[in-house]
């Protein structure tokens, strides 16, 4: 099986279909999960994905419209693609001031 | 220093006064927001802000580089308090300097309400029978208005 051995030697970060990559919580979601912070092992490919297969996991109750996401300190879209390495946030509605 | 922060210590309020002195100031506006003991009927005991600080600090930077577009400012300048708040303490404070004071009052509102809307910084309230309730807030708006 000289293609398996090829695979397994040089993995394309992505090919196997699972990343790993940096949650970020805060407020809500911090209670929820019962954590600030934590390595997550995922196939999801974009943000959306990622966060229903959490919000599955850990009972995450607060709805996809409520949240807006960031990647690496950037706010972006749900579709936004997510990648080995990033540090996702899901921004429960703020509350400053 | 940033001209926006997130800080767990007492906001420095006279510091952060010094920096919009500016000899072609007329005007200064300053907000500063400060805990108070109730909220919806509940009185409250004491705050707690969490802050997504490297977010906050861009979003906050963002907020007060469009109001230096929308007004002819010459200092404008935000911070925001994380951590455990009793009751009369700065939650935020923001300050503006300007030639003359509408543009200084009108940009001050202008920016903590931007502030309110999109720096990533949250509230629990802990109420004075010990409850504890993340404040509603508000959903942030991915392309917010240049």
């Amino acid at each position: 099986m000289a293609a398996l051995d090829i695979v397994f030697a040089m993995p394309v970060p992505g090919s196997s279909g699972v990343i790993q990559l940096t949650v970020l919580y805060f407020a809500h979601l911090r209670d929820q999960r019962g954590l600030d912070s934590e390595i997550v092992s995922t196939t999801a490919a974009d943000a959306q994905s990622l966060y229903r297969e959490l919000a599955a996991r850990h009972g995450l109750s607060l709805p996809e419209k409520s949240l807006i996401v960031a990647i690496n300190e950037v706010m972006v879209r749900w579709d936004a693609p997510v990648h080995a390495g990033d540090t996702v946030v899901f921004l429960p509605p703020v509350s400053g001031g | 220093m940033d001209d926006f922060a997130l800080t767990n210590q007492s906001i420095d309020v006279v510091a952060w006064r010094r920096r919009l002195d500016h000899p072609q100031a007329g005007g200064l506006a300053i907000f500063e927001g400060v805990v108070r003991n109730h909220h919806q009927g509940r009185a409250v005991r004491h705050l707690d802000y969490q802050g997504y600080a490297p977010l906050a600090v861009r979003t906050g930077s963002e907020i007060l580089a469009t109001a230096r577009g929308r007004w002819p400012l010459l200092v404008a300048l935000g911070c925001h308090r994380i951590g455990h708040l009793d009751i009369g303490e700065a939650a935020v404070w923001i300050g503006v300097a300007s030639a003359h004071r509408a543009e200084a009052f009108a940009a001050c509102a202008w920016i903590m309400d931007e502030v309110k809307a999109r720096v990533p910084v949250w509230k629990r309230e802990t109420y004075a029978d010990g409850s504890v309730a993340w404040a509603q807030g508000s959903v942030v708006r991915l392309d917010p208005p240049g």
